[in-house]
């Protein structure tokens, strides 16, 4: 187990460094430089050249690229090129609300999900399965953006609610947060619980197929034992993985339902920056955001193996 | 050709593959006839701003008085065409990197499966965005971002099944008795990794055309005065008291032509590879 815990560490290293040399490239291509971003076109090459020599611009590219990720193992971001504050700090505080939403949203999605799989692969083939299903597949094809304005559309028509604008973070006023929160949260919930219902269906009627649940029943337990104590507990292993899936779904996703509630999370930091061509901000934010779904995908997978037994360490 | 039909055959079988075929197919007659089927010109003021729905804006105007029924009509050939060509890139691209990794196996696998690890380490949105930060914003740029991000699932698919048909005997056969490695990869192989395939070319149509949908709803896909679903409901945002039609209409074609795929994906799964099916 600790070798392959460690070989799994291992494989996610290079990972990590390609991302970050992808990231920084794709910053480099950008065209139209950032000194012209910030001086404008007309500014003296002098004055040009004294804002490249303050950023480290003028030096080689690979130069730029090693500064940068020394910093960042440092735990040195930079400095937004519009406000010149650091970066780091900005972004943990906006990921606290990221992570609310999408763990709220997680929640949310596998207390809908997990029950009514289950049920449809107990009752397969009848009217609760097919509504299941029906559900399911509404959850994976209707985009977070097109579900939350109609939402807001509803219930801003019909019952004269609007979602409260102006966050509050938990420790400040929890109710409030939770006011702020549940609506967009709930949002990204629905829209990822249809795979999640259908990973539950698919599981679960493979393990019921097993030959250990017959010995189950042929023993006399009822079927509610069956189920819930000897299939679902089975069944839960492969949900697992969907879980680390699920990060990739909820940050992207979250990076959409921010903009709409206004909430003041990562995703909201990142478009800002784009919008704003604040490169600094972009490639921090989208650095943060894919190191962290890589990490979630490891920890799930290291998860995974340490609850079945069955996965070889090999 | 007849195993196309074949399958397009067993789909109509399938009550949820005939919805999903026939849905389909209208959205397509839609974009193609897109100048007949609207009455005015999509970008042109045709009405009073946000008229509400009548016999002559069916479904009513947006904010600039254009017609919503035609801004919608032409919002499908963009969908459909950002869908199939990003979709293109990403199953051409994804389909050559997983038939060389899988076959050959060792450090060339090693390497392509690490950059497809890199490209997949991202939330596919973000990495779309990343991407069209470089390449710029509208129809072009959209559909090359979008079908980069498609690459890694393609590529992983097909060397998957690559893998699997390699062991099989016929290809052993074929090798043993000197058959050259390409032939073996395009006459052998390749059949075997038509149906994962297929299928996962029709769900990536619809993640693509969501993707299309969620960048010009943040404004950074298909820009204005072209008509994107996606765009259009950005627009309707602030009006959406006094003029909810605005956004209503985008949303909900957005979301059947996305479920029409989706229906379709898991209909030609159970078709073309039974096993899946619980």
């Amino acid at each position: 187990m600790k070798n392959y815990i460690l070989r799994r560490i291992l494989q996610v290293v290079p990972v990590l460094i390609g991302i970050s040399i992808l990231i920084f490239a794709v910053m480099k291509m950008i065209p139209g430089d950032v000194i012209s971003g910030i001086l404008g076109v007309e500014a003296t090459p002098e004055l040009r050249a004294q804002l490249a020599a303050k950023y480290g611009l003028d030096r080689p590219y690979l130069v730029q690229y090693l500064d940068w990720i020394g910093g960042v193992l440092h735990g040195d971001f930079g400095e937004s090129i519009r406000t010149s504050a650091p970066i780091l700090p900005e972004i943990l505080s906006r990921f606290k609300v990221t992570a609310e939403l999408t763990i709220l949203a997680a929640f949310i999605s596998w207390i809908i999900a997990i029950p009514l799989g289950v049920l449809a692969a107990v009752k397969r083939n009848t009217l609760a399965d097919r509504f299941v299903r029906v559900f399911a597949l509404l959850g994976v094809s209707v985009p977070n953006f097109a579900l939350s304005i109609l939402l807001i559309l509803v219930l801003s028509l019909a019952f004269s609610y609007f979602p409260p604008l102006g966050y509050v973070g938990f420790l400040e006023d929890p109710l409030r947060n939770l006011q702020i929160m549940i609506l967009p949260a709930a949002i990204l919930g629905v829209t990822i619980s249809g795979s999640v219902m259908r990973m539950t269906r698919s599981s679960v009627l493979e393990v019921l197929r097993q030959d250990f649940i017959k010995t189950v029943r042929a023993k006399g337990a009822s079927e509610r034992v069956a189920i819930f104590r000897h299939a679902l507990r089975n069944a839960l292993i492969p949900i697992i993985t969907l879980i680390g899936m699920q990060i990739g779904s909820l940050l992207g996703g979250a990076v959409i339902v921010e903009q709409i509630f206004s909430l003041p999370g990562l995703g909201q930091m990142t478009l800002t920056g784009i919008n704003q061509r604040d490169y600094p901000v972009v490639q921090g934010c989208v650095l943060f955001i894919a190191f962290i779904y890589v990490l979630v995908n490891l920890l799930t997978d290291l998860l995974y193996a340490y609850i079945d037994p069955r996965i070889s360490y090999d | 050709m007849k195993k196309l039909l074949q399958t397009l055959r067993e789909l109509w079988r399938d009550p949820m593959g005939r919805i999903s075929l026939i849905g389909i197919l209208l959205i397509i007659l839609m974009a193609i006839f897109a100048p007949q089927l609207s009455h005015f010109k999509p970008d042109k003021m045709v009405g009073m701003p946000k008229a509400s729905l009548s016999a002559q804006f069916w479904f009513g105007t947006d904010n600039y008085g254009r017609d919503i029924f035609s801004r919608i009509v032409y919002g499908a050939r963009v969908s459909l065409q950002v869908g199939l060509i990003a979709v293109g890139i990403g199953a051409t691209a994804g389909y050559v990197l997983g038939l060389i990794a899988g076959y050959f196996e060792g450090w060339v696998d090693r390497v392509i499966m690490c950059l497809m690890d890199i490209l997949f380490a991202f939330p596919s949105i973000l990495l779309a965005i990343l991407i069209s930060t470089v390449l710029g914003r509208g129809l072009v740029p959209t559909m090359v971002a979008i079908g980069i991000v498609n690459i890694p699932v393609f590529a992983r698919t097909v060397r998957a099944s690559v893998i699997s048909a390699k062991g099989l005997e016929y290809v052993e056969n074929a090798r043993s008795v000197g058959v050259k490695t390409w032939p073996i990869l395009i006459r052998h192989i390749s059949p075997n990794v038509v149906a994962p395939f297929t299928v996962q070319a029709t769900l990536a149509l619809s993640s693509a055309i969501l993707t299309e949908a969620s960048m010009s709803f943040l404004g950074l896909g298909i820009q204005p005065p072209a008509s994107s679903w996606g765009s259009m409901l950005n627009e309707a945002r602030t009006f959406m008291e006094q003029a909810p039609w605005m956004a209503i209409f985008p949303a909900l074609f957005i979301i059947i032509t996305i479920l029409l795929f989706n229906i379709m994906g898991d209909s030609l799964r159970d078709v073309l590879d039974p096993k899946l099916k619980l």
